[in-house]
C-alpha cells in the first residue's frame, strides 16, 4: 500500500511538471489522448451518435410495421433503391434494418457507450487514482472501437446492404452468401467490425480490472467501494470471460464463410445445389454465441444498476439499503449469468434434459435480481427525495427493470417458452429490461456526472421534460408488445397479413409506431440540452449534488491527474447520508471519523484512534467545511 | 425551392426557440431560482409519478380485460390445458409482484419527496429483511419451476408408439410435408438426392418410399398422438403451431421432432369461434431470409375416419411401377400448391403476399 501511495504522489508531481513544461496540442488533448476523462467523453459522444443512428433505423421498420399500407416513397431520397417499385421497404432491407438496429444498440451504444463512458470516467475518479492502469491501452481501446464503428457504419452503404440475418447472426443463414443478400459483403464487414470491437472490449476490460484492483487510494478497501465501481468491475470481468468466446464463434464463422470449412454447416441444399459440407452443427454456434450473449445482457445492465445505486442513494439522502446484499446480488448475478445461456435455445432441438437444467438455473437468477429491486425500494422508503433529472431516470430504471424482468419468469420456464419463443413477447421482455433500463441508466449517468465532465450544469427543466416524454413513451412502445406476443405474433416478420392467426392488432401496431416516433423525437430535447449546456450551461460547483464519493472532491474541472495536490485518503463507506448527529446530510468518504465525533457509531469511534496513528493523513481544509 | 424555404423556416424557428430558452435561463438566474436546493418542480415530479402509476395501471387492467379475446389464441392440443394453467399461474404471480413493487416504487417517490424540515432515516441494512426477500421469491420460483418440469416433460418425452408419424421439411420459403402411406414407414432420404423433381431428397430405391405421399395440405387426426419429424433443407426454420402450443426448430443436418394430440377438428373450432373461415396455421418462427414472413401452411384437423379417408385418396409421390414421377405431375403439384395457398387467404392477402415476395 505504502509503495503505491508514494508512487502516485510522485506521479502527481510528474503530471504537474508536464502541464507546465509543454502545452498539449489539440491532437494529444482531444484525439489521441490518454486521459481517462477525455477517453470517456469520446466513448460518450460516439455512443450517443450511434444511439441516434440505431434509433433512426428503428423508425424505418416501425413505420413498416405500424402502417403496412402506407407508401414509403418519401423515404426514397434517404434509402434509395431499398424502397422498391411499389413504394415499400424491401423485405431484405427490413431484415437488415432490424439486424443493424440490434447490433448497434446492444454493442455500440449499451456496451461501448455505457461501460466505455462511465467505467473510464468514474473508475479513477471514484477510487482515487490519477488515471487508468495503462493510459495507452485505454487509448487503443477507444481507437479499436472507433475503427470498428467506421466499418460497421460503412456496411450500411454497401450495395447488397448491411448484415441482415438477425443480431445473433445464426448460421447457416449468416454463413451462406446465397441465402440472403444480407449474408454477403455486409456480413463480412459485420464480422470484421465485431472482431475489432471485441479487441476494444478486452483492452478496456483488462484496464478496468487492473485499475480497480491495484490503484485504489489509501483506505479504500473493496468493502468501502462505491457500488458503481463494483458494478463496473464485475462487468469487466464478465466481458473478459465472455467476449473471447464470441471471438471464437466469429472466427469459426469466418472460416465457414471464406475457407470452406464445416463447423456450423451440414447437409445443405441451396440454390439448386447440394453443398459439400457435412458434420458441422448449427447448434454449436448457438451455444457459443449465447455463452457470450447472456453475460452480454448483464454487461449491458450491470453498469446501469451501479450508476442508479449511486444516484438513488445520493438523491434519497439515505444510505443505499443493504450495501452488502447489493454486492452479493451483483456477484450472484455475475456467476449465474454464465450458466443460463441455453434458455435462448429451448426449442433449438437441443436435449430436453438440458432444457430442464437451464430452466432451473434461469429462474434462480431472478432471485438476486429481485433482491436488488427490494433494496432499491427500501432505499427510497423514508428518504428525503430530491428529483434531479438523474434521479428521475434512476427511478424510471427501477420500474422498467421490474416490468421487463418479470416477464423473464415466463420465458425462463421452458414449457411456457415453447409458445413464446421468438414472439413479440421476447421483444417486449428484452427491450424493457435491457434496452430501456440500460438506456435510462446511461441517461441518469449523463445528467448526474455532466457537471464533473464539462464543469457546467444541464438544464433541469428540459431534463424533466425529456424524462417524462421518454418514460411514458417507452412504456407506450414496449408494453403493448406483450399482448401482441401473447397472441403469438412472430418476430422478424415483414408483415403478418399472410396469416389469419396474426391478422389482428393493426391498431395497436399503429399506436406503438406513433409512440415510438414521439419518443424518438423527444430525444432531441436531450441532444439540445447536452450540447447547449456543454458550452453555455450554468457553471457547476465542485459537488452540486452533495454527494459522498471521491470524484466530487476534485476541482470543478479536474485536470490531468485529477487532484491538483495529494490524492485524498478514504476513511468511510460512500453512503453516510443523513447520519444522525451529523451537521450536514452527507459526509464524504475522505472525512475521517475523528472529525465527526457527533455522528460516529460505536464501532466507528474505535477507528478514530487508528486514524490518529497515521501521520500521513492530509486533510483538505475546503472539504472539511461541509461538515461544520 | 420549397425545400429551401422549409429549411429556412426551421432554422428561424430553432433560432427563436434558442433565444427564448436563453431568456428563460437568464431570468431564472436573475431571480435566483437556480440557487435554492429544491425548486417547486420537485413536488410536480412527485405528483406526476403518482399520476403515472394510476394512469398506467388503469390502462393496463382495462386493456388486459378488454382485449382478452384478441390476444388469447384458441387452443387445440391435449397438453394445452396444463400449459395454459401454468401460463396463467405464472401470470398471476407476476402481476402481483409487478403491481406491488411498482406501487411501492411510485408511492415512495411521492410520499418521501424532499421536505426542508425532514431528515431521511439512516437505515443501512436489515439482515432479516434481506433473508426474507431472498427466500420467499426463491420458494415461489422453485414451485413455478416444478410446474414447468411437469409440462415440459410431457411435451418433450418420446411420442407414444401408436402415434401418427409425419415429416415436415422447411426450405426457403415454404414447407413440404410427407406421410408414410399404408406401410406406416417413411422412406429414407439423403440431401444429395434433392433436386427440383425430388424436393425432399427421397431415396427411390427404398421400398418404404413407395407409398409415401407429399400432399399440399397438412391433415391431422383428432384425438390421436401425432409425431412430427422435422428437418430443414437450407437454413434454420422453426415449425410453429401456435394453436397446438408447440414449436420446434428445423435445423439442417440435425433432424428434430415434436408431438402432441390435437383435440378439436377444424370444423369444431370454426363452430366454437363462430368463424367459418378459421384455419389452423403453421408458421415459420426463426428468421430464415426474405420470405420468412410468408412461410405459411394450413393445418386441417379431421375426425379420425375422415382423416383415414383423406389419406386413402392421396396419390403416392412415386407412381406405382414408375421410379420417377412424371414431369407433368410436378407441374400440377406446384400449381395446385399455389391454388391451395390462395384458397385459404382473402384476395387482398394474396395481393399483399405477391407484391411483397415477388419484388
Ligand atoms: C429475471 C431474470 C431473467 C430471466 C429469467 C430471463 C429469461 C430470458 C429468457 C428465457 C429468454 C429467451 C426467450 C426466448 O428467446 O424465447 C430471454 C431473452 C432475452 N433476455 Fe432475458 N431474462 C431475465 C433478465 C434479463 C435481463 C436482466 C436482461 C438484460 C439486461 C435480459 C435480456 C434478454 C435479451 C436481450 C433477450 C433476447 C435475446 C434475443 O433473442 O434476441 N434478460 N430472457
Ligand atoms: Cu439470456
Ligand atoms: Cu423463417
Amino acid at each position: 500500500m505504502a509503495t503505491i501511495q508514494s508512487h502516485s504522489s510522485h506521479d502527481a508531481h510528474a503530471d504537474l511538471h508536464e502541464e507546465h513544461a509543454h502545452h498539449e496540442s489539440f491532437i494529444t488533448k482531444y484525439i489521441f489522448t490518454t486521459d481517462h476523462k477525455m477517453i470517456a467523453k469520446q466513448f460518450l459522444v460516439t455512443g450517443l451518435l450511434w444511439a441516434f443512428v440505431g434509433g433512426l433505423l428503428s423508425m424505418f421498420f416501425r413505420l413498416q410495421l405500424g402502417f403496412p399500407e402506407m407508401s414509403q416513397e418519401w423515404l426514397r431520397p434517404l434509402l434509395g433503391d431499398w424502397i422498391n417499385s411499389s413504394g415499400k421497404i424491401d423485405p431484405n432491407f427490413y431484415l437488415a434494418l432490424v439486424t443493424m438496429h440490434g447490433t448497434i444498440m446492444v454493442f455500440f451504444v449499451l456496451t461501448a457507450g455505457l461501460s466505455g463512458t462511465f467505467s473510464n470516467f468514474l473508475i479513477p475518479l471514484q477510487i482515487g487514482a490519477r488515471d487508468m492502469a495503462s493510459g495507452f491501452m485505454n487509448m487503443l481501446s477507444y481507437w479499436f472501437f472507433f475503427l470498428s464503428s467506421v466499418i460497421m457504419f460503412c456496411s450500411l452503404f454497401v450495395e447488397t446492404g448491411p448484415a441482415g440475418v438477425g443480431w445473433t447472426v445464426y448460421p447457416p443463414l449468416s454463413a451462406l452468401e446465397e441465402s440472403i443478400p444480407g449474408a454477403a459483403l455486409g456480413m463480412t464487414l459485420w464480422l470484421t467490425s465485431m472482431s475489432l470491437f471485441i479487441i476494444s472490449q478486452l483492452l478496456g476490460g483488462v484496464n478496468y480490472i487492473a485499475t480497480v484492483i491495484n490503484m485504489r487510494t489509501r483506505g479504500l478497501s473493496f468493502a468501502k467501494l462505491p457500488l458503481t465501481i463494483w458494478a463496473f468491475f464485475l462487468t469487466a470481468v464478465l466481458g473478459l470471460l465472455a467476449f473471447p468466446v464470441l471471438f471464437a464463434a466469429a472466427l469459426l464463422l469466418i472460416f465457414d464463410r471464406s475457407f470452406g470449412t464445416s463447423f456450423y454447416l451440414s447437409e445443405i441444399y441451396l440454390n439448386g445445389e447440394a453443398l459439400p459440407h457435412v458434420g458441422g452443427s448449427p447448434l454449436l454456434y448457438q451455444h457459443l454465441f449465447w455463452f457470450l450473449g447472456h453475460p452480454e445482457v448483464y454487461i449491458v445492465l450491470l453498469p446501469a444498476l451501479g450508476i442508479t445505486s449511486e444516484i438513488i442513494a445520493t438523491n434519497s439522502r439515505k444510505p443505499i439499503f443493504g450495501y452488502r446484499a447489493m454486492i452479493g446480488s451483483l456477484l450472484g448475478i455475475s456467476v449465474l449469468s454464465f450458466v443460463v445461456w441455453a434458455h435462448h435455445m429451448f426449442v433449438s432441438g437441443m436435449s430436453p434434459f438440458l432444457g430442464s437444467v437451464f430452466m432451473f438455473l434461469t429462474l434462480i437468477i431472478a432471485v438476486p435480481s429481485g433482491v436488488k429491486v427490494f433494496n432499491y425500494l427500501t432505499t427510497l422508503w423514508r428518504g428525503n427525495i430530491v428529483f434531479t433529472p438523474a434521479m428521475l431516470f434512476s427511478i424510471g430504471l427501477v420500474s422498467l427493470f421490474i416490468s421487463g424482468g418479470i416477464t423473464g419468469i415466463f420465458l425462463g420456464n421452458s414449457a411456457i417458452d415453447v409458445y413464446l419463443h421468438d414472439t413479440y413477447f421476447v421483444v417486449a421482455h428484452f427491450h424493457l429490461v435491457m434496452g430501456a433500463a440500460s438506456f435510462f441508466g446511461m441517461m441518469a449517468g449523463v445528467y448526474h456526472w455532466f457537471p464533473k465532465m464539462f464543469g457546467r450544469m444541464m438544464d433541469n427543466k428540459l431534463g424533466y421534460l425529456h424524462f417524462w416524454l421518454t418514460f411514458v413513451g417507452v412504456y407506450m412502445v414496449f408494453f403493448p408488445l406483450h399482448y401482441i406476443g401473447i397472441a403469438g405474433f412472430p418476430r422478424h416478420y415483414y408483415t403478418w397479413t399472410n396469416f389469419e392467426a396474426f391478422s389482428g392488432f393493426t391498431d395497436l401496431h399503429a399506436f406503438v409506431t406513433v409512440a415510438a416516433l414521439i419518443t424518438f423525437s423527444s430525444q432531441l430535447i436531450f441532444a439540445f440540452n447536452f450540447f447547449y449546456s456543454m458550452w453555455f450551461g450554468r457553471r457547476a460547483t465542485a459537488n452540486p449534488w452533495r454527494s459522498n464519493t471521491l470524484e466530487w472532491t476534485t476541482p470543478v474541472e479536474p485536470g490531468h491527474g485529477n487532484w491538483p495536490g495529494e490524492i485524498p485518503t478514504v476513511y468511510r463507506w460512500p453512503y453516510d447520508y443523513s447520519k444522525p448527529g451529523a451537521i450536514e446530510d452527507y459526509i464524504p468518504q475522505n472525512i475521517p471519523y475523528s472529525m465527526t465525533p457527533g455522528s460516529n457509531l460505536p464501532h466507528e469511534n474505535e477507528l478514530v484512534d487508528r486514524e490518529k496513528d497515521d501521520d500521513a493523513i492530509i486533510i483538505d481544509e475546503s472539504e472539511t467545511d461541509t461538515t461544520k | 425551392m420549397f425545400g429551401v424555404l422549409i429549411a429556412i423556416g426551421v432554422i428561424i424557428l430553432l433560432a427563436i426557440l434558442m433565444l427564448l430558452y436563453r431568456v428563460y435561463t437568464l431570468v431564472s438566474v436573475a431571480r435566483g431560482t437556480d440557487k435554492i436546493r429544491v425548486s417547486a418542480s420537485n413536488k410536480v415530479n412527485a405528483v406526476l409519478f403518482l399520476v403515472f402509476l394510476i394512469g398506467c395501471s388503469g390502462l393496463f387492467f382495462w386493456y388486459s380485460f378488454d382485449a382478452f379475446d384478441n390476444y388469447q389464441q384458441p387452443v387445440a392440443a391435449a397438453h394445452a390445458d396444463d400449459y395454459e394453467s401454468l401460463f396463467w399461474a405464472t401470470m398471476w404471480v407476476s402481476v402481483a409482484a409487478f403491481m406491488l413493487t411498482n406501487i411501492a416504487l411510485f408511492y415512495f417517490a411521492f410520499r418521501y419527496q424532499y421536505r426542508e424540515d425532514r431528515k431521511a432515516l439512516f437505515y443501512p441494512d436489515n439482515t432479516k429483511l434481506e433473508i426474507a426477500w431472498t427466500i420467499i421469491p426463491a420458494i415461489v420460483l422453485v414451485s413455478l419451476v416444478f410446474g414447468g418440469f411437469k409440462v415440459w416433460n410431457q411435451m418433450t418425452e418420446a411420442a407414444p408408439e401408436e402415434a401418427e408419424v409425419i415429416e415436415i421439411m422447411g426450405y426457403q420459403f415454404a414447407w413440404e410435408v410427407r406421410y408414410p402411406g399404408a406401410d406406416r414407414k417413411l422412406g429414407e432420404y439423403d440431401y444429395r438426392f434433392i433436386s427440383p423433381e425430388n424436393p425432399m431428397g427421397l431415396i427411390v430405391e427404398d421400398p418404404a418410399t413407395k407409398d409415401d405421399f407429399i400432399p399440399l395440405e397438412i391433415h391431422l387426426p383428432k384425438g390421436v398422438p401425432v409425431e412430427i419429424k422435422i428437418r430443414a433443407r437450407d437454413v434454420i426454420h422453426s415449425v410453429s403451431l401456435p394453436h397446438f402450443r408447440q414449436k420446434m426448430d428445423a435445423v439442417p443436418g440435425m433432424p428434430t421432432r415434436m408431438w402432441f394430440i390435437p383435440t378439436k377438428t377444424t370444423a369444431e373450432m370454426r363452430e366454437e369461434l363462430n368463424d367459418p373461415d378459421f384455419n389452423y396455421e403453421l408458421a415459420c418462427q426463426q428468421i430464415c431470409g426474405r420470405g420468412h414472413f410468408s412461410m405459411r401452411k394450413i393445418v386441417v384437423v379431421d375426425e379420425p375416419a375422415d382423416y383415414e379417408k383423406w389419406k386413402r385418396e392421396q396419390e403416392p409421390w412415386l407412381e406405382p411401377g414408375d421410379q420417377e414421377p412424371s414431369e407433368g405431375e410436378i407441374d400440377t403439384n406446384i400449381r395446385t400448391q399455389e391454388a391451395v395457398d390462395a384458397a385459404g387467404t382473402e384476395t387482398e392477402r394474396v395481393e399483399a403476399a405477391t407484391t411483397t415476395t415477388q419484388q
